[in-house]
């Protein structure tokens, strides 16, 4: 029996309980503390599966493609804040797996997902549903493993869970071959296991805390640029935020990733940054002379060209992650840590030391005249139903409720992450790094799951939600209430959107010929399915959608022709944003050439 | 900016896969490899030391240093370039032509070569004078060469 020297040790004042492989993962899995997981049978999880069913104290969540149990499980892990555990079978259930795994991966959602492999003596010979999944999921995970010994899955499963939630969250993926899963082995819980090396840096240095609020101190020009790390962090991170921007009174923007840590309503919120960020906030990054970045990594959707990146400013960045520090854009102070402490220091510390804000009125004042710019402005129509406008009605009727959106990619995802404005953190769940399209649908059944009263809707667009519609079943099964609320535009609009802007028009497959009656689609499904088409009917059937005790297919059809707006075009710097026609700017020449 | 040669080390738990870890990282995010050695160092603790010489900008060397850093089985990972405790050793075999034999034999004990067998050397030396030695026989008849890359380690005592 090979075995780890650290667990060795301890197994001799411990004593292990003696399992099988496929009892030890239900067990590791409720010692972890895990609820509901979602995943797809087969033969090589099969002893699994029949544990769980001789063991009811984990709700099971079938769903139609293993693509669905990864997003579904992203679902439940950006709404709560605990770990989405996936469980599929070898070959095909783990290669389906692939494209959640990498969704989560760039966006830092942790994932436990076990994956069932052929017995231990098959492997290697091409076996029947044999796949090599640690090394096809070696690129989209933190880490991975293969148990080849029974006595090593207890420690292993515990080391996957604090692997995928500790420092920055991540997908992890166990792999169990069948035989592993039948033998029997000494089982231990989680407080007997320690990683050998895995030790994340959460507490932040105080002296760079103490310079970071001497540059705050200084600035006359500041702003926040917060991201996805802070709604890791949890909801402390999110009040810490809120502390520190109120004593500073500092601008505050956001990632695609990070919206809902600050509250939308806040005089002080810039609205989102980035490619089809606000004016105000991109204009804001562009002249700023401090640039505090908390959680976010400098992504390409965010910088646009590079060497033209905020050229003035003094730059901290707060991550987690060391390896993001200097990665894209050289930073004057960066720190390592957990964002909800580091931050949480410096509003200690700004007030321990009783700091004051340089008078940044003239830098308001500025920011003030680029709001007036009314970036987001559209022009409405009586006739046509625009994406804007169902999107504000769906945030206006949804008022006083429960609300969680997810989404799925495209124009609707940018018009929702423009127009939807939240004000908690874990309500806002979407593709970020991947641009996944089909995340949408499945991640609110894992929302819904995690949620069972709250209003979960799914801000879709006709062409990605056919990716992932057959979850729609799974919604089904278990009663799960979710809206999916589909901007039809008829077109991959974002797709058209560019090939409108940079391809002289020319609209090579981005229009789907045949698109299914969704409101057919719905009731094939057991759903509800509501039509709008004229803007004086969206209301009422938005209250219909609402209203509905099923899963509701909402097929809004809006204006195809509609762009999202503003927009720096692919490599433009920040000060070179497209503003829509009714917004009163004016687009150089030069700025359109850069299209 | 100018690219520059880096000598790398990182010691990892000797765990099925970190090998393809470690160089699915580097294809992945684009880095090169110049040489790669690894064998395990610490059969109780089960650590094995990769050395890798790499090249790129200095900000690239950085950003493979964090990358390296992040993966799980990784303990440490040391820059021996610029490290004046650092020691930098390589061994090749060289093969020559019989006819290059006696001028190859005056060669290889002026490098401090051993004879291992009739035309066939061995040099374990920095990698600067392992290619100096190869250029050296390529002008005499060089028939065969194999090189196993650098190992590094520190000259500290800890």
């Amino acid at each position: 029996m090979k075995m780890d020297a650290n667990l060795a040790e301890r197994s001799a004042t411990q004593e292990a309980v003696n399992l099988t492989g496929a009892q030890m993962v239900v067990r590791a899995l409720k010692d972890q503390g895990v609820t509901h997981i979602f995943g797809y049978p087969g033969g090589a999880v099969l002893p699994i599966y029949d544990a769980l069913f001789a063991d009811n104290g984990i709700t099971h969540v079938l769903v139609r493609h293993e693509q669905g149990a990864t997003h579904a499980a992203e679902g439940y892990a950006r709404s709560t804040g605990k770990p989405g555990v996936v469980l599929v079978t070898s070959g095909p259930g783990a290669t389906n797996a692939v494209t959640g795994l990498t969704d989560a991966l760039m966006d830092s959602i942790p994932l436990v997902v076990i994956t069932g492999q052929v017995a231990t003596h098959l492997i290697g010979t091409d076996a029947f549903q044999e796949a090599d999944t640690v090394g096809i999921t070696r690129a989209c995970t933190k880490h991975n493993w293969l148990v080849k010994d029974v006595n090593e899955l207890s420690r292993t499963l515990h080391e996957a869970f604090q692997i995928a939630t500790q420092g920055r969250p991540g997908p992890v993926v166990v792999d169990i071959p069948k035989d592993v899963q039948f033998k029997t082995g000494g089982y231990y819980a989680p407080d007997q296991i320690r990683h050998r090396t895995f030790r994340p840096k959460t507490e932040p240095d105080q002296a760079a805390i103490a310079r970071a609020v001497e540059m705050m101190a200084e600035a006359k020009r500041p702003v926040l640029y917060t991201g996805g790390g802070i709604i890791n962090a949890g909801p402390k991170a999110s009040l810490a935020l809120r502390e520190l921007a109120s004593l500073t009174g500092f601008p505050v923007t956001s990632t695609l990733m990070g919206l809902g840590a600050f509250p939308a309503s806040s005089p002080q919120w810039l609205g989102m940054l980035g490619m089809h960020g606000t004016y105000e906030a991109n204009n804001a990054m562009h002249d700023c002379d401090l640039m505090v970045c908390l959680g976010a990594r400098f992504d390409d959707r965010v910088t646009g060209r590079i060497d033209a990146f905020s050229p003035g400013s003094k730059k901290i960045h707060l991550d987690i992650d060391a390896s993001q520090i200097n990665k894209i854009v050289r930073v004057d102070l960066p720190i390592v840590a957990d964002a909800g402490r580091a931050i949480s220091e410096m509003a200690k510390l700004w007030k321990a030391k009783n700091l004051k804000a340089q008078s940044i009125r003239e830098w308001w004042a500025t920011i003030d005249g680029w709001r007036a710019k009314r970036c987001l402005a559209y022009q409405a129509s009586d006739t046509l139903i625009k994406p804007q406008y169902a999107i504000d009605r769906l945030y206006a009727l949804t008022r006083g409720r429960d609300v969680y959106i997810t989404t799925e990619v495209g124009q609707h995802q940018m018009w929702a992450a423009q127009r939807f404005k939240f004000e908690e953190p874990n309500r806002w769940m979407t593709s970020g790094g991947l641009g996944t399209m089909g995340y949408g649908l499945p991640s609110a059944v894992g929302v819904q799951m995690a949620h069972p009263g709250s209003l979960v809707i799914d801000i879709a667009g006709e062409a990605s939600v056919q990716m992932t519609m057959q979850e729609m079943s799974t919604a089904a099964q278990y009663d799960l209430p979710i809206k999916i609320f589909i901007l039809n535009n008829q077109y991959m609009g974002m797709v058209r959107q560019w090939q409108e802007l940079l391809h002289g028009g020319r609209y090579s497959h981005s229009y789907s010929e045949a698109l299914p009656d969704f409101v057919k689609l719905a009731e094939a499904f057991g759903c509800l399915g509501l039509r709008a088409d004229k803007p004086a009917e969206l209301d009422d059937k938005i209250r219909q959608m609402i209203d509905s005790p099923k899963a509701v297919l909402f097929d809004c059809r809006v204006d195809p022709t509609e762009n999202c707006f503003p927009m720096i075009p692919s490599g433009g710097a920040h000060n070179d944003m497209i503003l829509s026609a009714l917004s009163d700017a004016e687009v150089s020449d030069e700025g359109k050439m850069l299209v | 900016m100018a690219t520059e040669r880096h000598t790398l080390t990182a010691l990892v738990d000797n765990e099925a896969g970190v090998l393809a870890r470690v160089v699915g990282l580097f294809s992945g995010r684009g880095y090169n490899i110049e040489s790669l050695t690894v064998a395990e160092v610490d059969p109780k603790a089960r650590t094995s030391r990769i050395t890798i010489v790499t090249s790129g900008p200095p900000a690239v060397i950085e950003q493979i240093e964090a990358q390296l850093r992040r993966v799980v089985p990784v303990h440490a990972v040391t820059n021996w370039t610029f490290a004046s405790d650092g020691i930098e050793r390589e061994m090749a075999l060289v093969k020559v032509s019989r006819g290059a034999l006696k001028a190859a034999n005056e060669a290889a004990e002026k490098f401090g070569a051993r004879v291992l067998d009739e035309g066939v050397f061995e040099l374990t030396d920095a990698p600067a004078k392992i290619s100096s030695f190869i250029e050296t026989m390529r002008a005499l008849g060089l028939t065969d060469v194999s090189r196993t890359g650098v190992a590094a380690i520190s000259r500290d005592s800890e």
